[in-house]
């Protein structure tokens, strides 16, 4: 099942007199499930791709369709609702509310989407346990490591249960042993809920992971590459 | 959860937020206790009026207090002053015929308006026997004593003992004169006062003028609590069917007008202090959002509306107005609260004041409605501080915060 159909997809930035195609005419579908690296040189384009499909930067042209609706076409009242519904965010850094615990941040989410109080706290619990970190639930994000705050912005991303994660070089500031065992328990979860989990990266270690893999070059697909692991 | 992001939010930046949080709580200390402050010194200056001058309520004869008309009186005042006397809160209640009439000495004469009074009665509603300070109230002359007041006595260049010759006009219009002596001399705040207004017995003023001898002009009432008055008031009003019936305030509209002018001064002078504050709190919370602004991206990007981003903000600073502002009025209501027992000592300047009629000593009085109001004022500053903070919060893009550098 596709979850995602981009249809020539084009962004340009105008910094003054020179205008930058930062992305210029993607087509691409991902389905259900699926485990994708996009790849490419910095500049290259690939965080701009993901913020369009994220529905955090609008397009030039393109389509992005999301279960069947065309994002970019909805009111920026309703996009908010639809990111919290349908889309799990893992940015590289500053991805947790400091303030708030690894438990409340992960059920704030849930919160917001209106989840009862009861069904919350059972699914923080469960979460926190599937990243491997059920004992820091009542820690603040400034007393874990930065890859345990990435595993507890993982879990956040997949409380409300969505429909895809989008993580924009989530391991960029984590040393190689933490990046390692992220990624084991990313492609976990990708099993275990059946997510589809699509990654903007230069990092060789997320690329051996990745069951796809989508280089890009100045704005526009190089190769599209799928592998069994 | 919001509500506890943003509390906790606060105490991100400690340093920041107390010193914020103290300028706050000082300026409204500053505010509560001037405030508390100048309403004691106002309503010392009220209560002296009332309890020399005025009386609670007084009731008179419609028409009464237009033309003063002697043949204009309460015919069953004595009925009706038993009745209130059976009033809850009432302490006192004194009959008063009141004449215009001359006084005259050996040496000159003067305009005056005569109260006859029971003496021991009027005791109960005025303080008059304790402002006397030549002579005795009422005491030490046998017969038709009067007591004059000190400006009075210098006018028509009397002493304690001197004789005065009353003259005046009766019910049929006859002019008739008594011969007093000069019982007392008493001194209160108001020069006019003192120098027009005399009293002498009702009984020896009956005498003189052939008044019915139950019969009335003026009925002053005394309470026990100034909060009791709308209370005693509308009690005395059915009472007193078709007669007037007025309090303090109507009596002296100008004496009400003191408080109330006394009133809005003091929220001119919080919203002054609150003004300045202001500042401080939009430039804290415009500190917040700028600092934030990866954080906000993050969060608008993973579900928060802008209504949830605006709520956030504005309760942040709300929590940190509200925080100063509980500190400031309970620092300011307990220091005002030990000045209700403890007055301020102005006698180093006083002087000054005193011939306005304020007293040296003043004892603070808290009006807990202004408390409320202040952290009603409190928590709008808190709103209003926090409304281009937030819109700024809310101008931020996602996409464009959470870019890395
Ligand atoms: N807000 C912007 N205004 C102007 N130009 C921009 C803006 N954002 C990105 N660009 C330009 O668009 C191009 C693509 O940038 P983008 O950040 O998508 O690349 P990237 O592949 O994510 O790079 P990196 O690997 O360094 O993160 C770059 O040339 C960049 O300078
Ligand atoms: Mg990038």
């Amino acid at each position: 099942m596709k979850v995602i159909e981009i249809r020539n997809l084009k962004k340009t930035y105008n910094t003054g007199e020179v205008k930058v195609k930062a992305v210029n005419g993607i087509s691409i579908d991902f389905e259900e499930g699926e485990f994708a690296a996009i790849v490419g040189p910095s500049g290259s384009g690939k965080t701009t791709f993901l913020n369009m499909l994220g529905g955090l930067d609008r397009p030039t042209s393109g389509e992005v369709v999301i279960g069947g609706a065309n994002v970019w076409e909805l009111s920026s009242r309703k996009l908010i609702d639809f990111r919290m519904n349908n889309i799990g965010f893992v940015f590289q850094a500053y991805n947790l509310i400091p303030v708030l615990t690894a438990g409340e941040n992960v059920e704030f989410i849930m919160q917001l989407q209106g989840m009862p109080k009861k069904e919350r706290g059972m699914r923080t619990k469960e979460l926190l346990e599937a990243v491997g970190l059920a004992d820091r639930i009542n820690s603040r994000p400034g007393k874990l490591s930065g890859g345990q705050q990435q595993r507890v912005a993982v879990a956040r991303a997949l409380a409300s249960r969505p429909k895809f994660i989008l993580a924009d070089e989530p391991t960029a500031n984590l040393d190689s042993k933490a990046t390692t065992s992220l990624l084991e328990m990313m492609a976990e979860m990708n099993k275990k809920y059946n997510t589809t989990f699509i990654f903007a990266t230069h990092d060789q270690r997320v690329m051996d992971k990745a069951r796809r893999i989508v280089s890009i070059e100045d704005g526009r697909i190089l190769s599209d590459e799928r592998f069994e692991r | 959860m919001i509500l506890s992001i943003s509390w906790r939010n606060i105490w991100r930046n400690k340093v920041r937020s107390l010193v914020i949080i103290f300028s706050i709580a000082i300026g409204i200390f500053a505010g509560v206790f001037s405030a508390a402050f100048f309403k004691g010194m106002a309503d010392q200056r009220i209560q002296k009026v009332i309890n020399t001058e005025l009386s609670y309520i007084q009731i008179h004869q419609p028409d009464y207090r237009q033309n003063s008309d002697f043949g204009n009186f309460i015919p069953d005042g004595s009925a009706l002053t038993a009745k209130i006397r059976q009033l809850p809160h009432v302490t006192g209640v004194s009959q008063r015929i009141l004449i215009q009439s001359m006084l005259a000495s050996a040496e000159t004469a003067s305009g005056v308006l005569i109260a006859g009074i029971d003496p021991a009665i009027e005791s109960t509603v005025t303080n008059l026997n304790t402002k006397i300070i030549e002579g005795a109230y009422f005491d030490g002359i046998k017969r038709n004593p009067i007591v004059i007041g000190k400006k009075l006595a210098e006018k028509l260049n009397v002493k304690v003992r001197s004789k005065v010759v009353i003259t005046l006009q009766d019910l049929d219009n006859n002019i008739t004169s008594g011969a007093f002596r000069v019982a007392g001399i008493y001194s209160t705040d108001n020069n006019l006062f003192d120098e027009s207004r005399v009293f002498i017995r009702s009984s020896a003023l009956i005498k003189l003028t052939a008044f019915p001898a139950t019969a009335a002009h003026e009925i002053a009432i005394n309470i026990d609590a100034s909060e009791n008055l709308s209370l005693v008031e509308s009690q005395v009003k059915e009472i007193a069917g078709d007669k007037e019936v007025m309090n303090w305030k109507a009596l002296s509209p100008e004496m009400n007008y003191l408080t109330e002018a006394m009133g809005i001064y003091m929220y001119v002078f919080i919203i002054i202090i609150l003004l300045a504050l202001l500042f401080g709190i939009i430039n804290t919370m415009l500190m917040v959002v700028m600092e934030r602004r990866k954080e906000l991206g993050m969060l608008m990007a993973v579900g928060m509306n802008k209504r949830r981003i605006f709520t956030m903000i504005v309760l942040e600073s709300i929590l940190l107005s509200i925080t100063g502002g509980i500190v400031g009025i309970v620092i300011g209501a307990l220091t005002a609260k030990y000045g209700e027992t403890h007055p301020v000592d102005l006698s180093m300047w006083a002087q000054g004041y005193q011939q306005l009629g304020y007293d040296a000593f003043v004892y603070t009085s808290v009006d807990p409605v202004m408390l409320v109001n202040v952290s009603i004022m409190v928590m709008i500053t808190g709103v209003i501080a926090a409304l281009y903070p937030a819109y700024k919060a809310l101008k931020n893009d996602p996409a464009d915060a959470l870019r890395m550098e």
